[in-house]
């Protein structure tokens, strides 16, 4: 009965799946084609002169200028900002990670009053828009005046710290740090190390490619980063490259080849980044989504 | 245990014990009180101050203005458009591509997973700004293909319509292969058997697709909806930089228009009614999703 019924079909099994598998693979690469041309357009055009840019019928394939646009972006600032760019991001995910592993270490691993109204109070948050925060932030930042400098606007310390305790990572630090057995922390204080010990010695090198994961996560949250920075970096020597390059669009002759050279130049650390940490990359996009 | 059994230097160890989670606690708690919650309160009490006369106290001046403000109905219809088209597109098209990608007879894989995934990893403005050239009305990229074609070429950045349709373009561009990630992660945890199960009672590949795997991937659906839904709202850097939020407002979104009133007309007051506006809607939209996904529990 069975084999009467295959040949029913009209077509062998393989041969019909062998011609979905191609469809299949022709949707697939069509779709690859969407998702990395405008990163190989950007790279074109960067490498055009200003001139060529925006000329009819556009170029598909690489110029010369590439050098020029560089020598020419660098002329203009840019190696202050990518310096801004790097310092801020570097600096943010370093602590924001600290930070954060502190705060998920207390809420996996000890139960205190009021635990469960803070943990949910960070994770409220985590639904309030941050625009609701910049005008007071601002005012903020322009009221402190420690530190030498006259106020806050314009300083590395406006940019990392109010986005500092990432809600999002404390939650993925708490997650982590949930299974880590009880019975290894305790053996460590029966040996008669300090909190800070156990934390430090015990806790946090299990919990390294959580870690990665989450810097990778932050470094990228802060080198992409648009508005606040956009508000607060009102000195051109203090600009991160985003607000940088916004800067040339807003100029009454736009050189777009430096512009895309400039944005190029931003999304290239992080392709390499991305493309080195795939694994890391992908768990801290997934630990928001599907653990939650 | 009574703890007066205890001698003190037990006292001080259970005590020290007590204090340990809020010391690990204390930095975190210090930089959220005065960068989040502060400016959350403070924002909320600048939307009850009247921008003329600050001193004359509590007063709803900046929300019945709000309310028959036509820029700010622009910005909040434009907003919602945004979201009623990109978010199922987007989160459509990566459903199909995790469902393709997840056939175990596929070479590959990881390859298109990480090309997709790339788009994800680009800055916004980046986004904003390939596209913006791409997208340019007389010397695009796209209009040029479109004239190969035999069509004229389309205002993409100086009509409402197009505008809109090129935000949404690059929007979806840029999370389409984040949500695909995520829905592919997903699907890998539904169990093989429920398939074999369904083949066994005769279904075939459309069937098995409704009646296991969407079941199946519920709530990570309903967290793609609200997570995209809350980021439609927030929208910034893609109009701000695409359109100009032009022409004429007609791709302004509530966030620009926020960052318009706060930083360049310096109205801090009215903006605040603003944000608090958007608070609302987004806890509104949030609440009305995980409503309609209990109901359809039932």
């Amino acid at each position: 009965m069975a084999k009467t019924k295959l040949a029913n079909d009209g077509m062998p099994k393989s041969l019909v799946s062998r011609f979905q598998r191609i469809m299949i693979y022709i949707v697939l690469v069509i779709g690859a084609f969407f998702s990395l041309f405008p990163f190989y357009y950007m790279f074109v055009q960067a490498s055009q002169p200003s001139s060529e840019v925006l000329r009819f019928p556009p170029h598909l394939w690489f110029g010369s200028s590439a050098w020029a646009n560089i020598q020419g972006l660098f002329a203009n600032g840019f190696g202050r900002s990518l310096f801004n760019s790097a310092f801020i991001a570097v600096v943010y995910a370093s602590l924001s990670v600290f930070i954060a592993s502190l705060a998920g270490y207390a809420f996996a691993k000890f139960r205190f009053r009021g635990r469960s109204v803070l943990f949910g109070m960070f994770l409220l948050v985590l639904m309030i828009p941050y625009h609701v925060t910049a005008v007071p932030l601002f005012q903020l930042m322009a009221k402190i005046t420690f530190f030498g400098n006259p106020t806050w606007i314009s300083s590395y310390q406006a940019v990392i710290l109010p986005a500092l305790a990432n809600p999002f990572g404390i939650f993925l630090m708490r997650q982590s740090m949930q299974a880590l057995p009880d019975d290894l922390l305790d053996a460590a204080r029966m040996d008669g190390a300090s909190e800070w010990r156990v934390f430090t010695k015990v806790a946090l090198p299990t919990m390294r490619p959580t870690l990665a994961a989450l810097a990778i996560y932050s470094f990228m949250f802060q080198w992409n980063s648009f508005f606040w920075p956009l508000i607060i970096m009102r000195d051109k020597a203090m600009e991160t490259l985003p607000v940088r390059i916004n800067a040339l669009v807003g100029l009454s002759i736009i050189d777009y080849g430096q512009l895309m050279m400039g944005t190029a130049l931003t999304t290239l650390p992080i392709m390499m980044i991305f493309i080195a940490f795939q694994r890391q990359f992908i768990s801290g996009a997934l630990a928001g989504a599907v653990k939650g | 245990m009574g703890s007066q059994m205890l001698t003190p230097a037990e006292r001080r160890h259970q005590w020290r014990r007590r204090l340990t989670p809020y010391m690990f606690l204390l930095p975190a708690l210090l930089v959220f009180g005065i960068f989040m919650l502060y400016p959350i309160v403070s924002s909320l009490q600048l939307s009850f101050e009247s921008q003329l006369n600050p001193n004359s106290g509590f007063s709803f001046d900046n929300y019945r203005r709000l309310f028959g403000d036509k820029v700010f109905r622009k910005a909040l219809t434009n907003t919602v458009f945004l979201l009623l088209f990109q978010v199922p597109l987007q989160l459509g098209l990566a459903m199909v591509l995790a469902v393709i990608l997840n056939n175990a007879v596929l070479k590959f894989r990881t390859v298109f997973r990480l090309i997709y995934f790339l788009p994800a990893i680009t800055a916004l403005f980046a986004v904003a700004l390939i596209f913006r050239l791409l997208l340019n009305d007389e010397k695009g990229l796209v209009n040029y293909v479109l004239n190969g074609l035999g069509i004229q070429s389309v205002p993409w950045l100086s009509n409402a319509w197009p505008a809109k349709f090129s935000l949404i373009t690059a929007i979806t561009w840029r999370w389409t292969g984040y949500n695909m990630v995520i829905y592919l992660a997903s699907l890998q945890s539904i169990p093989d058997e429920l398939y074999e199960a369904a083949e066994l009672d005769g279904a075939g590949a459309w069937a098995k697709f409704w009646s296991i795997t969407v079941p199946m991937m519920r709530p990570t659906i309903l967290l793609t909806t609200v997570l995209s839904t809350i980021g439609t709202l927030q929208i910034f850097d893609e109009p701000y930089l695409l359109t100009r939020s032009g022409p004429s407002n007609e791709t302004l979104s509530m966030a620009t228009l926020l960052y318009r009133t706060a930083f360049q007309s310096a109205e801090i007051n009215y903006a605040s009614a603003i944000a608090y506006v958007m608070v609302l809607i987004i806890a509104a939209f949030s609440l009305l999703q995980f409503r309609l996904a209990q109901r359809g529990e039932d």
